[in-house]
């Protein structure tokens, strides 16, 4: 658990206000049909911080993500990002603009190599207009800068040996490495991590947690949606806990592990009171 | 006819004016399907239109390059048409719309009331008033080794102009895809959604690359009928998209010279196959011999995806890469 001073003031009430959010929802909500998959009234998203997003299967958890950075259509609401209207924004623009995501199932590009997914992530590249490709001398000196970083950021997450393999040759550990360090490749502000540390061993676990806290250090801010509890606990400053679509409790990790609406959401209805669970 | 001149004449096919134009517009089809993932089953659409912009050239009395601006031109449009509402969607929906415009253009090129432009079921002929061939240097005569291996000079002409667009399209390919531009194409075929989640506007490229390809395959088209003097509806087919695919499968999808090597060898193996029937084993028609070879083309193609699926000049690593 993180001592942070900045959001130590905040009270962990649902909807609260931070003293400098990068991001910040009102009234977002999806439909399916009938169904309400998501219907968040207020959440604010303090910047340089890790907030997660936790809750139950269904909880709407991915959903909301994917609303906010563009790759679903919201029924309604609008969200800033770094105050600027985010909601109706294409993902490739809220990309651009610095909210760069990964996913849930890992989205290497297998029949590239690891130095070109690194690569394809460089932002305002001159050599990705049609016209301007043709003539080398006008991206040359961009790419070669590119490839130093992309070479600087690989050896950070121990994947420079492996720069010009296929990506698919990679394990499913390396994968999620090669993710995360191609999102950063793309320089974001606020990095949006959908369970990265689903389906990785223990061992990696640690290595990726210590990435996630490193972009925190580095002055960027991480959302990212989790299952793992001894992962929100460990790493997060902040927590927003969702169910059935709503957001239901949000605080620092101890106010959370000890939040009966929590609990209730995670484990069923109490109905004896002969469990007495905290959940750690 | 002997073993020898049948081999001699499946080599003068197989380097000769019709690989080159199969291969010219399978640069473009490679292009979408090998570097973009787009599956276009329309690419005789543009071919369409770049015949016919030659072709209502030479009947409107305009000059050669007029023709080729229509052709192009025409072939953008279609490229935007097709592309800006379908590229949005994913894959299939491309498939079927390129297939159903292709089919929806020779049909009304074909239909009577499209007569005073396109000819309708006739076409158009008399291209040899576009002066094509008026330039051509070489003096005329046979060229060529023994007696099959043999080219005009009016072939010659011709296929200097198409090997040379061939060479030219695969440099400008070449070059494109070793470009950062060419790394979203790949990025695009390979996931969507990452390349759009690390900022790649996808619908843009995937535009370019289909226009693109398009303006290629146009450009193959014009040719064709410029070598022919004469522009007929009948020739613009689905099967000649789907011999294209099997150019590009068989050369090596997603390689810069597989277009090339697919064409020369696709033209070799069906000319073999072609003189076998006819001159070797039993006595059939032209038209039985036909459909046997490309039964046969049919069966090579299989063995060639269980055995080589990434085509002669592809990589079995990539493949396996891209199978994972």
């Amino acid at each position: 658990m993180q001592d942070d001073p900045v959001l130590s003031e905040v009270p962990a009430e649902v909807g609260v206000a931070k003293p400098d959010p990068i991001l910040v929802v009102d009234g977002v909500t999806r439909r399916y049909g009938g169904l309400v998959a998501v219907d968040v009234d207020h959440l604010e998203i303090q910047r340089g911080v890790i907030t997660s997003l936790i809750g139950p299967n269904g909880a709407g958890k991915t959903t909301f993500f994917n609303l906010l950075c563009g790759f679903d259509k919201a029924d309604g609401g609008i969200w800033t990002f770094e105050g600027d209207k985010a909601n109706g924004v294409k993902p490739h623009e809220l990309a651009r603009r610095g909210m760069v995501r990964t996913f849930q199932l890992t989205k290497t590009l297998g029949r590239m190599t690891v130095l070109d997914n690194m690569l394809l992530a460089g932002s305002a590249q001159s050599g990705e207009h049609l016209l301007k490709a043709l003539v080398k001398p006008l991206w040359k000196a961009q790419e070669q800068a590119n490839i130093e970083r992309a070479n600087d950021l690989l050896a950070r997450f121990k994947l420079d040996h492996l720069a010009n393999e296929y990506a698919a040759g990679l394990s499913g550990g390396q994968r999620k490495l090669l993710e995360m360090s191609r999102a950063l490749m793309a320089e974001p502000t606020l990095v949006m991590l959908d369970e990265p540390m689903a389906g990785v061993n223990p061992a990696l676990t640690q290595s990726l947690l210590g990435h996630v806290t490193a972009l925190r250090d580095e002055g960027m801010s991480v959302l990212f949606v989790e299952h793992d509890m001894d992962v929100i606990m460990t790493i997060s400053d902040w927590v927003v806990c969702m169910a059935e679509g709503r957001v239901i409790a949000e605080g620092r990790p101890a106010d959370i592990a000890g939040n009966p609406a929590v609990i209730e959401a995670y484990l069923g209805i109490d109905h004896g009171g002969a469990t007495k669970g905290v959940i750690k | 006819m002997s073993w020898l001149s049948i081999l001699a004449l499946a080599l003068q096919t197989a380097v000769g004016f019709q690989a080159a134009w199969y291969a010219l517009a399978a640069v473009g089809l490679n292009l979408h399907f090998g570097y973009t993932g787009l599956s276009n089953f329309g690419q005789v659409g543009f071919l369409l239109v770049g015949a016919y912009g030659v072709g209502i050239a030479a009947d409107q009395g305009w000059s050669i390059w007029v023709g080729f601006g229509l052709g192009i031109g025409a072939a953008v449009l279609l490229g935007l048409a097709l592309g800006i509402p379908t590229l949005r969607l994913r894959g299939d929906y491309l498939a079927i719309v390129t297939i159903a415009a292709a089919e929806i253009l020779r049909l009304v090129a074909n239909a009577r009331p499209s007569e005073p432009i396109t000819g309708g079921s006739q076409g158009i002929g008399g291209l040899s008033k576009l002066g094509f061939y008026r330039p051509n240097f070489i003096p005329s005569g046979r060229y060529g080794i023994g007696n099959s291996f043999v080219f005009n000079s009016r072939q010659l002409w011709a296929m200097m102009w198409v090997w040379g667009l061939v060479i030219l399209a695969t440099l400008l390919v070449r070059a494109l895809v070793r470009s950062p531009w060419g790394r979203v194409l790949l990025a695009i075929r390979e996931d969507e959604d990452a390349a759009t989640a690390l900022g790649k506007n996808v619908v843009v490229y995937k535009l370019q690359s289909f226009v693109l390809g398009g303006t290629i395959g146009a450009v193959a088209g014009s040719f064709v009928v410029l070598y022919d003097g004469a522009v007929s509806p009948t020739r613009w087919i689905a099967p000649l998209t789907f011999a294209l695919y099997t150019v590009v499968i068989l050369g090596g999808a997603g390689t810069v010279w597989g277009p090339i090597v697919g064409a020369v060898v696709y033209w070799f193996i069906l000319d073999v196959f072609d003189g076998v029937l006819n001159n070797m084993w039993f006595e059939v028609s032209n038209t039985q011999a036909g459909a046997i070879r490309l039964a046969l083309m049919g069966i090579g193609l299989m063995l060639l995806m269980i055995y080589r699926p990434q085509g002669i000049l592809g990589s079995k690593k990539e493949m396996l890469a891209g199978a994972r």
